[in-house]
């Protein structure tokens, strides 16, 4: 028997067949799905970020904290504005904002001014996701967007570093270049370990690799990325960054310097992953990943900017509507001769 | 893991316990039965008696002469009450043939042993299933001799007899791998004989391994028969997909099993089959699993075609409270919803699931999230995403070159949605705009 393919949603049974029958619902197969909802996933992202949080205020004091819940803060602001704006339901609560409130405040130097962090949250919010129609509809991941109006509208505070508490200087923290910049402009190297616990100067959340593979790895754990896009991007990255390496190895640093220095670390397991903003096919993923990686490493190295992550993401972001629509996987007994 | 299976697809909660050891009961003798001349893929039945008429349990009381049909019997001894529209599971009104019985049932035996299939014509085993009314009883409800008579220069290699039972609460197939196992092997060697295929599959999946167990016990003396024991994934047992896992064939898109030299049956048809020969049994009753959370007592029940729901489910203990229920003609991913219990049994009716309101999907949905997770599980590797949306903006062109008529409506991608979008209810609206728009193209 064909399904009935009517768009019927809740009919209550016209015909008083039993003493029960008037209580029957009716709707479409199937009948019950899994318990997944897009406020679980974006708590359980929210969760995720929480060792990134942590090692930023270990690293950085107080004042990480205080720029977190100001980005947070703001977008949640932001979104409840505008949905009232545009007479839509208030989703502030399905954690989506929170999710952009702290990626944005983890991609800030410590040092921040409060007040750009509200502004470019409010940007972020706003002109990131909300113009384009709210979650689900927006084309650039909202805290890079973010993070890109702050650098043209910053650019010098957006780019003062201060080093972490626990390098061992005075009281006050003092201003410091990355391990980027040290690199590009100066030709040092820092030592990986110190990268990989996070001990140096950089954006809050970014510095600690530890703490963002711990949040990375719950995310896979919990089945919300896909492996290929983290993996994907930063395996770009390994390889293009070491065919410099191998060119020139006295010029170009060592691919691991690449994977745990700047932004990588974050914006693989949680720019690139960003569910609406990357693609569903499996070609689209590779390729945008692999793209993205080879374009942040090339900026790095070869651009006038120390640091290429968030360009790359921001410029794959741009064609993942037109990889969905040519990269389409095979229909199961699809006809090779077919023309479709 | 490690067993055959297809690509993508899911892997939902399956409830099978409940009834999955129980054995089959016989459903008490129905009072009245309700039989639509409608319950296979084809061409309706013509009434063959009228009002007032006396009729014999196994009498046929309606054929039609087409290709593509199966005539349906009465399923108990007495008097037609009526022949008129009612109700029927697939929510429209079909002309049925409603009987009062007399309370009398009759024995279907024959002596001695059953029938060397050897020794039987292809053509006498089509016409005694398409005489005996058999229909695929997994559900799709196609006649089994049209399956039998493939069109001329298209050789069948394989018979593929379909235990999968993938859809969760349904456990009628698996019960009667257990208590029919002889019958569902002869059955198909029957249908081996009749296609002249030289390979006899049954595909299981590996949560039935009692089944797995008998199926080889029962088979071990025919070295063209072999188990193909598959993974527990959603939708296993559709057609396409079980092609894929025991053969690794793929049926092009808009062709048949036999393109590809395989006839798939359901193992209650094969079993349907040997009663046909056998003891000359039409399709007059079949094996029902009435589960879920919204019933009292879940059962495999042994049902007479025509008995309505409501009687049936009385026989369960009833629904287990007085809040809103959804009552499903199958399973719970593909079952379709009634809207009163005086609906009958069908020839296609596996199971009566019953869901309480809390367990059942929530009307309200939120923008999709781009996850992906329903391009991920598509046993047919669609973009249900996206046909989803083609079909509910009514963008037909579209809805087209991406293959949405390709799609088997297993339902695997609204059940992932994280957003709940009712993407396959969107993909039927699809369809059915792509044939209205076919139609008005004709005239």
């Amino acid at each position: 028997m064909t399904d009935k393919t009517t768009e019927n949603t809740e009919t209550k049974a016209a015909s008083a067949a039993g003493p029960k029958a008037e209580k029957l619902i009716v709707s479409s197969s199937p009948h019950f799905l899994n318990t997944e909802s897009v406020p679980k996933i974006m708590h359980t992202v929210v969760m995720a970020l929480f060792p990134a949080v942590a090692a930023s205020v270990y690293f950085f004091g107080f004042r990480a904290l205080l720029l977190v819940l100001v980005c947070v803060a703001s977008c949640m602001l932001s979104e409840y504005w505008m949905q009232k704006i545009r007479k839509k339901p208030v989703t502030v609560y399905d954690g989506s904002a929170i999710i952009t409130g702290m990626l944005l405040a983890l991609t800030l130097p410590p040092s921040f001014p409060v007040f750009g962090a509200f502004l470019g949250s409010f940007f972020a919010i706003v002109v990131g996701k909300q113009l384009f129609g709210g979650l689900g509809f927006n084309i650039f991941n909202p805290a890079l967007l973010g993070r890109a109006f702050m650098q043209a509208t910053y650019p010098v505070l957006i780019t003062t570093w201060t080093s972490p508490r626990t390098v061992g200087h005075a009281v006050d923290a003092v201003s410091a270049a990355t391990p980027l910049a040290l690199m590009k402009f100066e030709g040092k190297l820092t030592p990986l370990m110190d990268l990989f616990v996070g001990n140096v100067a950089g954006s809050m959340g970014e510095t600690s690799v530890i703490a963002i593979l711990l949040g990375g790895l719950y995310l896979r754990y919990k089945g919300y990325i896909n492996w290929k896009l983290p993996l994907g991007y930063l395996g770009s990255m390994a390889v293009v960054g070491g065919a410099f390496w191998l060119a020139d190895p006295a010029r170009y640093p060592s691919p691991l310097f690449h994977l745990f220095a700047g932004g990588a670390m974050l914006g693989a397991w949680f720019m690139v992953t960003d569910m609406v903003t990357s693609p569903v096919t499996p070609l689209g993923q590779w390729i945008f990943v692999v793209l993205g990686g080879a374009m942040a490493v090339i900026i790095r190295l070869l651009g006038g900017l120390p640091e290429g992550v968030m360009y790359s993401i921001l410029f794959m972001n741009a064609f993942v509507p037109l990889l969905n629509k040519h990269t389409r996987p095979k229909v199961f007994g699809e006809i090779k001769t077919e023309q479709s | 893991m490690g067993h055959k299976t297809f690509d993508r697809g899911i892997h939902p909660s399956y409830y099978k316990e409940l009834t999955s050891s129980m054995r089959v009961e016989t459903a008490a003798l129905p009072k009245t039965v309700i039989i639509p001349l409608q319950q296979h893929a084809g061409a309706p039945c013509q009434p063959l008696v009228k009002k007032g008429d006396a009729v014999q349990e196994g009498q046929k009381i309606g054929d039609v002469q087409a290709f593509v049909s199966a005539p349906v019997h009465s399923s108990i001894n007495g008097k037609v009450k009526d022949v008129d529209l009612a109700e029927h599971p697939n929510g429209s009104r079909v002309l049925s043939v409603i009987i009062d019985g007399d309370g009398t049932s009759r024995e279907w035996k024959a002596g001695g042993a059953p029938m060397d299939t050897s020794a039987l014509t292809p053509e006498f085993i089509r016409d005694t299933i398409r005489d005996a009314g058999i229909v695929g009883m997994g559900g799709a409800a196609f006649p089994t001799s049209v399956k039998l008579a493939p069109p001329k220069g298209k050789a069948i290699d394989t018979v593929l007899l379909n235990g999968c039972e993938c859809e969760p609460f349904l456990t009628a197939d698996h019960r009667i791998m257990i208590e029919e196992t002889d019958k569902v092997v002869w059955g198909l060697r029957a249908l081996m004989k009749a296609t002249g295929a030289a390979n006899g599959l049954i595909g299981v999946e590996e949560n039935k391994p009692d089944a797995v167990e008998a199926l080889k016990k029962a088979a071990g003396g025919h070295s063209d028969i072999r188990i193909i024991v598959t993974e527990t994934k959603y939708p296993q047992g559709a057609e396409k997909m079980l092609i894929k896992a025991a053969l690794n064939r793929k049926v092009p898109t808009g062709r048949l099993p036999l393109d590809v030299g395989v006839v798939v049956n359901n193992v209650g048809t094969a079993a349907a089959i040997f009663e046909a020969i056998n003891h000359k049994k039409p399709l007059i009753e079949r094996i029902v699993t009435v589960s879920g959370n919204g019933i009292k007592e879940p059962k495999n029940l042994k049902v007479r075609i025509g008995t309505t729901f409501e009687e049936v489910i009385n026989q369960c203990g009833g629904l287990a409270g007085d809040a809103e229920m959804e009552v499903l003609n199958g399973g719970p991913m593909m079952g379709v919803a009634q809207t009163t219990l005086t609906v009958p049994v069908l020839k296609g009716t596996s199971g009566i699931t019953v869901l309480t309101a809390a367990s059942i999907k929530p009307l309200k949905y939120d923008p999709c999230i781009r996850c992906a997770s329903c391009v991920e599980v598509c046993p047919m590797a669609l973009m249900p995403y996206r046909l989803g949306d083609y079909g509910r903006t009514a963008r037909v062109a579209e809805f087209k070159d991406w293959a949405g008529l390709s799609c088997i409506e297993c339902g695997c991608c609204a059940y992932v949605c994280p957003s709940k979008r009712p993407l396959l209810q969107w993909i039927r609206v699809g369809k059915l705009r792509v044939r209205i728009e076919a139609a008005r193209a004709k005239k």
